[in-house]
C-alpha cells in the first residue's frame, strides 16, 4: 500500500460541516412537526444556514486542491 | 454514454486502459482559437459563450412575444419569474421594496442557473463555473448591488455606521468591532459567494469525471466478473450524481441569489 496521509484531510473537513448540517436538518423537522404553518418560513432558514455550515467543507475540498500540489 | 464528460472519452479514444485520477488539469483544456491574444478561447469559454447565447435567446423571445394568455414555455418562465420575485424577493427584502432590486437578483439567478446547467447538457458537460472567473464576476456584481443599494437608501456615512458600528456596546469595544465587521461584511462576503458557487461545480465535475472514467477503467482494464460489476456500481452510481448534479445547479443558483438579496436587506435595513 502506497500514498499519503494528507489524502484523508478533506475526510476530516467534511466531519463538522457534516454533523452542522444534519443538526440543522433535524432542528428544521422538529421545528416543522411542531409548527407546520410556517414551514416555508423554517425551510428558508435551513437554506440559508446550510450554505454557510457548507461554506467549510467547501474551504476543506478547495485547501486540499490549492496546497495539495 | 451521453453523460460521458470529455476527459472519458478522450481517455477511451486513445485506447488507454491505465487508471487516470482526474485532477485540476481538466478545468484548463487548450485554447483552440486567437490563441496567444488575451481574448483566447477554449471549451470552457466557449460553453460561457453558449449560456449567454441561450439566456438573451429565451429571454429576448419571451419578452418579444409575451402573451397574455401564456403558453406552455412561457408559463415555465414566468413560474421562475414568480419564485424569484416571491421566494427571493418579497420574503427577505419585503413586499414594498422588492421589485426594485429585481432586475438584480433575476440577472443573478438565471445567469448562475443556466451556466451551472452547463454541467450536465450533453456535449456542453463542463459547468460555465466550474472556473473562478465567472463566479467572481457574479459576486462582483453582487457586491457592488448591496453596497449601492446600502448607500442609496441611507447615505454613504449612515451605510457605514450601520454596517461597522453595531449598536449597544461600550465605545471600547469599537476598535474591535469595526475591524472584524468590515472583514466579515466586505471581504469574506463576496469571497464566500465566490467560493461557494467555484467549489460545488468544481466538486460536482470531478465526481462526475471519476466515476465515468472509473465505470471505463473497470469495463476495459479489469477483465472478469468484478471488473463488470464494480463497473456497473460506477456507472449506476454516475448516472445518479447527474441527476444530483441538476439538483445541486439549481439549488446553488437559488442559494446565490438568495444570499444577496439577504445582504442587500441587511445593508438596506435600519437599526
Amino acid at each position: 500500500m502506497i500514498g499519503n496521509i494528507a489524502t484523508i484531510g478533506y475526510g476530516l473537513a467534511t466531519i463538522g460541516p457534516g454533523i452542522g448540517i444534519g443538526l440543522l436538518a433535524a432542528g428544521t423537522q422538529e421545528a416543522t412537526a411542531r409548527q407546520p404553518e410556517i414551514k416555508s418560513f423554517l425551510r428558508v432558514n435551513m437554506l440559508i444556514a446550510t450554505a454557510f455550515v457548507e461554506a467549510l467543507g467547501l474551504i476543506g475540498f478547495v485547501a486540499g486542491l490549492v496546497f495539495g500540489a | 454514454m451521453l453523460t460521458l464528460p470529455a476527459t472519458a472519452t478522450a481517455v477511451m479514444a486513445s485506447g488507454d486502459d491505465s487508471w487516470h485520477v482526474p485532477g485540476l488539469e481538466e478545468f484548463f483544456p487548450e485554447p483552440f482559437l486567437f490563441q496567444g491574444s488575451p481574448f483566447e478561447i477554449n471549451r470552457i469559454v466557449m460553453v460561457r459563450l453558449i449560456a449567454v447565447v441561450l439566456l438573451v435567446v429565451v429571454f429576448g423571445l419571451y419578452a418579444r412575444r409575451a402573451k397574455l394568455v401564456p403558453g406552455r414555455a412561457q408559463s415555465g418562465v414566468e413560474y421562475l419569474m414568480e419564485f424569484v420575485r416571491k421566494q427571493i424577493g418579497q420574503e427577505i427584502i419585503g413586499e414594498e421594496k422588492a421589485d426594485r432590486y429585481m432586475p438584480l437578483l433575476a440577472t443573478l439567478f438565471f445567469g448562475v442557473l443556466f451556466m451551472n446547467l452547463t454541467g450536465v447538457i450533453p456535449g456542453l458537460q463542463i459547468a460555465a463555473t466550474s472556473v473562478i472567473g465567472m463566479p467572481l464576476v457574479y459576486a462582483l456584481v453582487a457586491y457592488v448591488g448591496f453596497i449601492a443599494a446600502g448607500v442609496r437608501e441611507q447615505g454613504v456615512g449612515h451605510f457605514l455606521r450601520n454596517q461597522l458600528m453595531p449598536k449597544g456596546m461600550p465605545k471600547v469595544l469599537y476598535i474591535l468591532m469595526i475591524p472584524i465587521e468590515f472583514l466579515s461584511n466586505f471581504i469574506i462576503r463576496p469571497a464566500t459567494l465566490t467560493i461557494r458557487l467555484l467549489a460545488n461545480m468544481v466538486a460536482g465535475h470531478l465526481i462526475l469525471v471519476l466515476c465515468f472514467v472509473g465505470t471505463n477503467f473497470l469495463y476495459t482494464g479489469m477483465s472478469g466478473v468484478l471488473g463488470i460489476t464494480l463497473g456497473s456500481v460506477t456507472l449506476v452510481a454516475g448516472i445518479a450524481f447527474v441527476a444530483f448534479e441538476i439538483f445541486v445547479g439549481a439549488l446553488q443558483a437559488y442559494i446565490f441569489a438568495l444570499l444577496t438579496s439577504i445582504y442587500i436587506s441587511l445593508s438596506i435595513e435600519e437599526h
